[in-house]
């Protein structure tokens, strides 16, 4: 069942800002934090879209994430115009990265983004077209905690 | 333990300021790698975390803030870039440098009793 949309807000991502990586999620969590959302449902929502942001960041051209609070749940959609994942299984599995060194000294690039993105979400889908780019939509149920 | 009681077992210094004087460390995480401190961030609703790092560029900051840790440890002696530390007194996160290396540091708090982050699950 589909319930009513409380807050929606979207954000432009920049491919390769390094510097304003991150800006992005810090704002979805201090707009979850004064509308009171519980302060783990917090952590998880913006360690989704951190992980989302530094993706775009280093893998791809532009991007957009959009929030959506529902009064039953929290929506994150992503979407990047950029190389595409090439095995997406593949891209899951911790550990596995085709991070440049750049990314490594920004202490991201560790194989853990996508694994982390779902170890956090309570719906997570992918989608990905090479060359084109990558989707991604992440549900967090607000009144289950663990999901 | 209290900053200031941190401040004296690593022979550190403040590079940013606590705002609030009452804050508790009882845990802290120590990594390079900003993903994992993503990665194995446990709930938390007090901000009882500290982060050991070597790592000083602006991410840490961020990564802080969505990951609920509370004040970050430099060690090596290394000196942030300006916008690192531009950040963290925006975002209220105290900054602690130490000259000791991460295992020194890690060592020293953990025998003075903080304990790893991960002891948090299943509080």
């Amino acid at each position: 069942m589909q319930s009513k949309i409380l807050l929606q807000q979207n954000f432009e991502i920049k491919g390769g800002d390094f510097i304003n990586a991150g800006e992005s999620s810090i704002k979805i969590r201090n707009i979850l934090k004064d509308i009171g959302i519980d302060s783990d449902i917090i952590r998880r929502v913006a360690i989704v879209a951190y992980e989302a942001e530094m993706n775009v960041v280093m893998y791809a051209r532009h991007g957009k994430m959009h929030l959506y609070v529902y009064s039953n749940k929290i929506l994150l959609k992503i979407e990047d115009r950029g190389q595409g994942i090439k095995d997406i299984d593949l891209a899951m599995q911790p550990g596995y990265s085709t991070a440049t060194e750049e990314m490594r000294e920004m202490g991201f690039g560790a194989g853990m983004g996508l694994p982390n993105i779902k170890k956090n979400s309570d719906v997570f889908n992918i989608n990905s077209t090479i060359r084109e780019g990558t989707k991604l939509e992440i549900k967090i149920n607000l009144n289950n905690k663990n999901g | 333990m209290t900053l200031d009681a941190i401040i004296k077992l690593l022979n550190a210094k403040f590079l940013v300021g606590p705002r609030d004087s009452i804050i508790d460390i009882k845990f802290a995480k120590a990594s390079d790698l900003m993903s994992d401190v993503l990665a194995f961030s446990e709930p938390c609703s007090v901000a009882d975390t500290i982060l050991v790092t070597g790592l000083t560029n602006k991410q840490v900051v961020r990564t802080c803030e969505i990951a609920g840790v509370c004040a970050i440890v430099f060690v090596r002696g290394k000196n942030p870039p300006a916008d690192t530390i531009k950040l963290a007194q925006n975002s209220k996160i105290p900054i602690l440098v130490t000259k000791l290396k991460m295992f020194e540091a890690c060592g020293t708090l953990y025998s003075n009793g903080i304990k790893g982050a991960s002891s948090k699950k299943g509080k």
